[in-house]
């Protein structure tokens, strides 16, 4: 049934009814909602049995999961932005103790300047830790992409990371089809851990690994993401049978059967970019979108068969390897080459900058028309950036560029900047 | 294998052997049944005041616990020492995460327990001086401030030994470290605030705080024994002299370890609810001298430019010590001694 419900809540709502042992909360917009609204849960009893600690950081946080997990219970946590870097090394750990935590992660910008609102960029920071990455493109599917996740993680040994556009899916109000407790409990089997710290079978777990051994036991981290790229569609699949819904899998596909050029993006700005792509069709272009759900692994092969018949692609991200370009573009290029496609990076939505509609269909217009650059930046204003550097050339200390911007933008009242 | 009968007698250490005393009151070490959590074989240094601690605690731990024992690492020298795989020296359950993070760890691992029902499985955290006064500190305070059902074990040998002795929070001032070199007008560490994590989890009020050092097994064993009678958070500290750190002879760390209490350096005590409930008095009090010549880490403070000054003020540090537990007795007065003996037969 239909609820018009929070995005933050519904995933509460499915985390709940996939039953975690042990939940950690530590505050941090735009993750906030959902992990006081499991913390209300636990409190009612409406969650149980389910311990859930309130920690003193992020780092706490991850690190409180991993000893739950490696005691046999189903970890959960959510986080966003900074709270993923103060994590970060506890991260690594998690994946590399094979420990299959599942956490939300609420996209968001990294500071500095400090901002609040939504990119990928902190995602893009941990891609490379063992975790993977499934990037929802509305709340429907972060809701359930959470269960297909716990399923995925223990199956695997991995843990598995939601990723969901910060405000714009975590507080937008919409429609959600909550599943119900039976449906969960069907498809989702209790934790039978791999390895568990258990006083009848003493093991040690986390000990030091020299060069001898370590290449192989990363590489068989990389074989249990390699299974991923098999197990993620089939859950899928077994998840569509089960409720009748398409959420999860590797790629999703938009009109790409005749396309000329493709699109390829991750998370809620899909559906931008599909209302952007059925305009630019009506106007005769043959232009699709490949959607990409699974980021870690990464599906090359999937990724190649999609794009393999359009001439362009045009990969646009909302995030920024800084010296270098876009993330997701790099990988794409990677699963094209040897191909004659040709690659456009762009880079969108930094800090929560809306990409609207009409700068994607005069995006696409360009695109079609050939005009996109190798690398480019939806909306950006070179005219306050020229004037920064201007500024920055005529005096050292010519203060904040971030507030300098702004004062050029009009944006904070103030006599303007020296110059 | 059975026990031996008294055949020995231990003078001159204050340390009862376990052989003069009765079955109930030997350690748990003296035990042959006892459960070697950390197994022979490792690869400490020889000397080593941190692989003396860690069995004596975790075995007392044991035993207290019915063998129903999980332990926490922190990244340092324990963890290092008896853990390269495929070997491994723990014979419990033993995971080790990162560096700044065992008290959490310790936490999850505790509420696994409590939301699968398992109470009697108890929890063990444990690591360095700087993996707990400094960069598990937030962690640490975490666990205490929530009263998680953990016992946190801190080794202190004062310093970051495991990569090659730098100065931590616990490091005492003067202290030659890598990082603390003995170079310039102030030599060795500085005199700064210190860290004082005993009392700093004292001010949590959690159930049970205790120090102890490596020189006196019983009481350390004593100590975690009362620590597991407790539930909620708890810390132990325990001083173990690290004779590669310290530059003190591999034979003599027991004796260190004794000087540093005999001299106030390290007081001992334990604490309930925030409020101190016992000291170790000192037996013989020890000027600091006998207990810094022994180390050289404080060698630049004596020999051809000695800094008496220096040795002064770690002097003064120690009365400190003394006079914030009452580690003396002050002498009594005739009249108080006449009234207090008074009632007694003579």
């Amino acid at each position: 049934m239909l609820q018009q419900i929070e995005g933050s809540r519904a995933v509460a709502e499915t985390v709940a009814l996939c039953r975690p042992e042990v939940v950690c909360a530590y505050p941090i917009s735009p993750q906030t909602h959902i992990i006081e609204a499991v913390g209300v849960m636990v409190k009612e009893g409406r969650l149980s049995p389910c311990e859930f600690i309130n920690v003193e950081s992020e780092f706490a946080a991850m690190s409180v999961a991993i000893g739950a997990s490696a005691t046999g219970a189903r970890a959960y946590t959510a986080t966003a932005s900074q709270g993923l870097l103060y994590m970060m090394e506890a991260v690594y750990n998690a994946a590399g103790l094979g420990l299959p935590i599942v956490m939300t992660l609420a996209n968001r910008a990294i500071g500095a300047p400090i901002n609040i609102w939504n990119d990928h960029s902190d995602a893009m920071a941990v891609r490379d830790s063992g975790w993977i990455q499934l990037f929802a493109e509305t709340n429907q599917e972060a809701a359930d992409l959470h269960v297909q996740a716990f399923r995925l993680a223990e199956e695997l040994s991995v843990p598995v990371m939601v990723c969901m556009d910060g405000f714009i899916l975590t507080h937008a109000v919409e429609g959600v089809d909550l599943l119900d407790q039976a449906s969960v409990d069907r498809f989702l089997p209790p934790y039978e851990p791999r390895q568990v710290l258990d006083p009848e079978h003493p093991v040690s777990i986390g000990a030091m690994v020299g060069p001898e051994a370590f290449p192989e036991v990363r590489y068989l981290a990389h074989l249990r993401q390699l299974d991923a790229l098999h197990r993620i569609p089939a859950i899928a699949e077994e998840f569509l049978t089960a409720t009748g819904r398409q959420s999860g899998g590797l790629v999703h596909s938009y009109r790409t059967e005749d396309a000329d050029t493709i699109v390829v993006a991750m998370g809620s700005v899909l559906g931008t970019i599909k209302d952007a792509v059925d305009i630019r069709r009506e106007a005769g272009e043959r232009i699709g979108v490949l959607g990409i759900t699974s980021f870690r692994p990464f599906p090359a092969r999937a990724v190649r068969q999609a794009l393999s018949g359009a001439s362009q692609i045009v990969v646009l991200e909302k995030a920024f390897s800084i010296g270098h370009g876009g993330v997701l573009a790099t990988d794409v290029a990677m699963a094209l080459q040897g191909t004659n496609c040709i690659i456009r990076e762009v880079v969108a939505g930094l800090g929560g900058r809306p990409i609207t509609r009409q700068s994607l269909v005069a995006l696409f217009y360009k695109a079609a028309q050939g005009e996109l650059g190798a690398l480019l930046f939806l909306d950006l204003d070179m005219d306050v950036v020229d004037r920064e550097v201007e500024r920055m050339k005529a005096n050292r200390r010519s203060g904040p560029s971030a507030e300098n911007v702004l004062r050029d933008l009009g944006v904070t009242r103030g006599e303007g900047a020296l110059s | 294998m059975t026990k031996r009968p008294v055949r020995f007698y231990q003078v001159g250490s204050f340390a009862v052997g376990n052989r003069l005393l009765s079955d109930e009151e030997r350690t748990v070490q003296s035990d042959p049944d006892r459960t070697n959590s950390i197994d022979s074989g490792h690869r400490a240094c020889q000397g080593c005041g941190e692989a003396l601690g860690a069995r004596y605690a975790l075995d007392a731990a044991m035993r207290a616990t019915n063998n129903q024992l999980v332990a926490v690492n922190a990244t340092g020298c324990l963890e290092v020492f008896s853990t390269p795989y495929p070997e491994t020296s723990w014979r419990i359950p033993w995971l080790h995460s990162l560096f700044g993070n065992a008290p959490a760890v310790a936490t999850g691992v505790a509420a696994a327990l409590r939301v699968k029902g398992q109470s009697e499985v108890r929890v063990v955290s444990q690591g360095g001086d700087g993996g707990t006064v400094d960069i598990g500190f937030g962690c640490l305070s975490g666990m205490f401030e929530r009263n998680d059902d953990v016992l946190y074990i801190c080794y202190d040998n004062e310093g970051y030994m495991n990569t090659g002795v730098q100065r931590s929070g616990a490091t005492p001032p003067a202290a030659r470290t890598a990082t603390t070199d003995v170079v310039g007008p102030q030599p060795g560490n500085t005199f700064g605030q210190g860290k004082d994590l005993p009392r700093i989890a004292m001010a949590h009020d959690v159930a049970y705080v205790a120090t102890a050092t490596v020189a006196d097994l019983h009481d350390l064993e004593a100590k975690v024994e009362r620590a597991m009678a407790f539930r909620g958070a708890r810390y132990l500290h325990v001083l173990v002299p690290c004779p590669l750190g310290w530059g003190s002879a591999a034979n003599e760390t027991i004796h260190v370890a004794r000087l540093a209490k005999e001299t106030g350096m390290f007081p001992v005590f334990e604490a309930e609810y925030g409020v101190v409930t016992s000291v170790s008095k000192i037996r013989h009090q020890t000027p600091v001298e006998e207990y810094l010549k022994l180390q050289k880490r404080f060698a630049h403070l004596f020999g051809k430019n000695p800094r008496p000054e220096i040795v002064a003020h770690l002097q003064e540090l120690a009365n400190r010590n003394i006079a914030r537990y009452g580690l003396i007795d002050r002498e009594e007065t005739p009249a108080a001694r006449h009234a207090s003996t008074s009632e007694e037969p003579a």
